[in-house]
């Protein structure tokens, strides 16, 4: 076990054996984002499987996404790769019309080296329709650094300050963009007019919450100038030199160093809004950037706290251990330490110390203002070994997924499904209270079984 | 390259997971890259496990990639060795894995020197084959395994139990209705006097697997798994198997008899080998086992009488689809056919490796036959056809929501809902009323959705009155009343609300059954 500390948070690696959602589950809640988008994840039957039962219902809706299902001849290269992926994506024009098509590659064209990246261009070109592609595998990430990859191949594609002012490259912008470059070269012109820097926020959320993270900035007199992903393809924001971007999920490393590498973005590196406290330290981080003295916040924060209070009197004093699977860790278990929880254990299946550094900064100071013990950060955990120190611990509450729930739950501990929080909505000051609704859920069912005797269930 | 939304059947590690799994005290590890353990949210979801599934995955990352995976799979099948003292590690090879192209089978020899417990690999090629069939093969491997283990240390048991028994080869996890099946099944054999020597391999160890050849026979309820088992217990040991699926109460009593045929003749055999002392119940001439079926089909099973009640008969004719893996679509489709009297548009699988099984099985019984594993064109058979109902799975029923048609789930895959609390076996005797359930259940819903499309729709139209009478200001005169009476119980609130409605749009204080016929037509209208 590796032992290495940051100042006083405590950081410890395992051995990386525990569950977690393979990352292209991330098409799930994409393809709904993205309205126009198709996304074809390019693997076996095994993602294929996957994503059939991970789904559920949606499966039967005609979703815009599809399995380009690798067969023997294709492993062995007897088939062409261009020319079947060429056949397939055909076929999707034909069929759905996208405005996008998002390759999601998986562990076996990692393996087999199939060159999505290289083939991508050629066929963009030749069937006239963006190819974006996004190496979403098990081998390299989890669960929701899906979202990541994609959104980091999807900011090379927003259009760029200079080049929309420079006439002269439109012509090479494709046909079918050429509606949105010319809506897009009207918003470069008033961006470069304008006398405060652009602000792009990234991060797929629901359009209501994406609405309601806008106003919570709009007034501080912020206007957010765009968001990554947008609703639709082509509406994707401008990025360029003097634009600052803010991250709103903590899974969103890759995307933030594209931003700033590739396109020069300022990021704004904050803690996420998650919580009342998360928010208030984000909006005011982006205030102190933007050199605007926030109004109010304050009590905006004390009186979303107050609304929560009969959750809150639920939770107080109770401990909780996240077993890690979905990179919401660190900023659920700050905001549940802020609520008077005690974390003993935050496993995370990846730590980026310098995107998440604000955050990790706020998570020690609220355990210093809460009198708390930091809690222990577990990255790439190992599932055996934290079930003997949950039942060692035996937590009030343990945050994980769906394979060690039931387990758990026959063996007297409580637990929430981890999953939950990925697709629920949690961000912002008047989302909070979804996020105990939540956390609570397991303590309320429990309360009206206490009579009952029933907390084992197993011999 | 195939453009795939959905498929029938699992990738064979799955398969090859849910024989090691059900199994007690065997692990199972993956060759895996993360997230492909997702087999055992499957288990605790659906199975709603209580117990953690004893499948961990050894994992394959970029580090794998680079140094190749021995150490990691030698030293984690080890650490499981010592962790939870299994009986068995089975290395699971999945489609990664495969293309990786190690040599998984010396990693495996490493480790079963380093180990107290057995180690072997799953021999299944994942190009090659899906879910069922993995599941059959791996079934097959363990098997035999543990039985050449038995004969190299003579521990192999071969006297044969003193009454008639048989081993149940084939109840696994994740499998439809496979538990109440079973106890359905033992039911049914302890009526018959046989004993249950080995259900293989839900709930068993692998420990007794040895014992396997004492049985007299074994049994296969569904061929998708155990076919290559009982296949290979009958060359090695001689053993015989039934592998009618007793669904439905033709087949059921079917499988009676081939159990009573296979009993009787052991039985003179063993007796003159003065094996056998005491004859059993079975073969005393005081046991007729076709005065049991008589019985049971007559009177236990409700499936017989129903068939001949006037309910069914109203089915007569009615067109369906029936899909689904072959054991159930075949037995279903004779089902419907032969005991109830329906007719069969369509009947198909996606077995595909087991298509011409199907093909003879459902010969004559249907107009057409479908093997496919491509679910539209399933979905567009049923467009064209318009059955009155579906039997399919759980896409199948999906199609059906979409098209308006009933459907009735009979086969994997499934949902949650197909893993009900209560007790549903669709074998045996029990078995045949659940399915008759099933199937007039399909039909009176399309019938009662019919109705109600006849008479105005459904309850979104405005509600005049939330009570279905007495507050009411109209008066029914008799023979309205009388007619009213006469209309079905569940549409009967439907049309008094459309016939009071019309009355009131037009001023009618006293409902004759004219005005109940003209507010019929300005419905319809």
């Amino acid at each position: 076990m590796n032992l290495h500390s940051t100042e006083n948070l405590i950081f410890e690696c395992e051995t990386g054996n525990y569950h977690t959602f393979c990352p292209i589950s991330c098409v799930s809640w994409l393809y709904q984002k993205i309205e126009d988008s198709f996304f074809l994840v390019i693997g076996t039957k095994t993602c294929g499987y996957f994503l059939q039962n991970a789904l559920g219902v949606m499966i039967f809706a005609e979703p815009r996404y599809a399995m380009a299902e690798l067969e023997e001849s294709d492993i062995s290269a007897q088939l062409n790769d261009y020319k079947e992926l060429k056949r397939l994506c055909l076929q999707i024009k034909q069929d759905r019309n996208p405005s996008v098509i998002v390759w999601i590659g998986t562990c076996t064209t990692e393996i087999i080296k199939m060159d999505l990246e290289g083939m991508a261009p050629r066929l963009e070109a030749e069937i006239g329709i963006p190819i974006i592609v996004a190496r979403a595998n098990g081998l390299d990430y989890a669960f929701t650094q899906g979202e990541d990859t994609v959104l980091a191949a999807m900011a090379q594609r927003c259009p760029s300050i200079t080049s929309l002012l420079n006439k002269k490259q439109i012509a090479n912008v494709l046909p079918n963009l050429m509606l949105s470059s010319l809506k897009h070269q009207k918003m470069a012109r008033e961006l470069s007019k304008s006398e405060h820097p652009s602000l792009v926020l990234f991060g797929s959320l629901p359009g209501t919450i994406v609405t309601q993270l806008n106003l919570e900035l709009q007034s501080q007199g912020i206007s957010v100038s765009g968001w990554l992903p947008s609703q639709s393809y082509n509406d994707l924001p401008i990025l360029g030199e003097n634009v600052y971007v803010c991250g709103i999920n903590p899974f969103l490393s890759r995307t933030a160093t594209t931003l700033m590498r590739r396109r020069k973005c300022k990021l704004i590196s904050a803690p996420f809004p998650i919580g009342p406290d998360g928010t208030r330290a984000w909006v005011e981080k982006i205030c102190s950037v933007f050199g605007v003295v926030p109004q109010g916040l304050e009590q905006r924060e004390m009186k979303i706290w107050e609304t929560l209070e009969d959750y809150l009197s639920l939770i107080r004093g109770k401990s909780i251990f996240f077993m890690g699977d979905n990179l919401l860790e660190i900023s659920l278990a700050r905001f549940l330490i802020r609520c008077g929880m005690i974390v003993y254990e935050i496993g995370i299946p990846y730590m980026d110390k310098r995107f998440q550094s604000a955050e990790l900064e706020l998570l020690k100071k609220t355990c210093q203002q809460m009198n708390v013990p930091l809690p222990r950060i577990v990255e790439k955990p190992d599932n055996y070994y934290q079930i003997q120190r949950i039942k060692e611990l035996q937590p009030d509450i343990t945050i994980t997924g769906m394979a060690h729930a039931n387990p758990l739950e026959a063996r007297g501990i409580t637990t929430k499904w981890s999953v939950e929080f990925t697709f629920a909505q949690i961000h912002g000051f008047s989302n909070s209270r979804e996020i105990l609704e939540l956390i609570t859920r397991p303590l309320r069912r429990n309360q009206n079984f206490d009579t009952l005797g029933l907390s084992k269930m197993v011999k | 390259m195939k453009l795939a939304y959905w498929m029938y059947a699992g990738p064979a590690h799955i398969g090859t997971l849910r024989v090691a799994s059900s199994f007690k005290n065997v692990h199972a590890i993956m060759h895996a890259p993360l997230g492909d353990d997702y087999f055992n949210v499957m288990r605790s979801m659906l199975e709603r496990s209580r117990d953690f599934t004893p499948v961990t995955a050894s994992i394959v990352d970029r580090h794998v990639l680079a140094k190749g995976s021995g150490e990691k799979v030698v030293e984690n099948i080890t650490r499981k060795d010592k962790e939870d003292c299994p009986d068995l590690i089975l290395l699971t090879p999945t489609c990664t894995s495969s293309i990786l192209q190690e040599d998984l089978q010396n990693f495996v020899n490493r480790a079963s020197t380093e180990s107290q417990c057995d180690v072997i690999l799953a021999d299944v090629n994942h190009y090659r084959v899906n879910e069922i069939q993995a599941a059959d093969r791996t079934l097959e491997q363990i098997i035999r395994f543990y039985l050449e283990k038995a004969v190299k240390t003579n521990q192999l048991k071969l006297d044969k139990t003193m009454k008639p028994s048989a081993n149940i080869l084939g109840m696994f996890t994740l499998g439809f209705h496979n538990t109440h099946d079973c106890r359905e099944l033992k039911k049914l054999l302890t009526d018959l006097g046989i004993s249950v020597n080995l259900i293989v391999p839900e709930g068993g160890s692998v420990t007794v697997l040895k014992n396997l050849t004492q049985a007299w026979f074994n049994i296969v309820p569904y061929r998708e798994v155990g076919l290559m088992s009982a296949i290979y217990l009958e060359n090695e040991f001689n053993m015989p198997y039934v592998s009618t699926t007793p669904m439905g109460i033709i087949n059921t009593a079917n499988f009676i008899r081939e159990i009573c045929q296979i009993v009787k003749s052991l039985a003179v055999n063993l007796s003159k080998k003065d094996e056998i002392h005491t004859l059993p119940v079975l073969t005393t001439e005081n046991f007729d086992f076709e005065s049991y079926i008589d019985q049971q089909t007559r009177f236990i099973s409700q499936a017989a009488w129903f068939s001949r009640s006037i309910d069914c008969q109203n089915l007569t004719g009615k067109k369906t689809v029936v899909f689904g893996d072959a054991t159930h679509a075949a037995s279903m489709t004779k089902i419907l056919v032969r005991e109830m009297g329906l007719k069969v548009s369509c009947a198909g699988t996606y077995c595909k490796h087991d298509a011409d099984w199907f093909r003879e099985q459902v010969a004559g019984y249907t107009d057409q036959i479908l093997i496919t594993d491509d679910h539209t064109q399933v979905g567009d058979m049923i467009a064209r056809i318009e059955p009155a109902a579906i039997f399919g799975t759980q896409m199948e029923r999906h199609v059906g929501k979409r098209l308006d048609i009933p459907c009735g789930v009979i086969s994997a895959p499934v949902h949650i809902q197909n893993f009900p609390l209560g007790y549903r076996p669709f074998l045996g005797y029990e078995g045949t009323n659940q399915i008759a359930d099933l199937v007039y259940n399909s039909f009176t819903l399309g019938m009662e959705d019919h109705l109600l499309e006849i008479f105005g729709g459904h309850d979104t139209k405005e509600v005049i009155t939330k009570a279905l009478s007495n507050e009411s200001d109209l008066t029914w005169n008799i023979t309205a009343l009388q007619e009213l009476n006469k209309i079905p119980g569940f549409v009967r609130g439907k049309v008094k609300r459309n016939t009071e409605k019309f009355a009131r749009q037009n001023n009618i204080n006293v409902i004759t059954l004219e005005v109940m016929y003209a507010a019929k037509e300005a419905v319809a209208a």
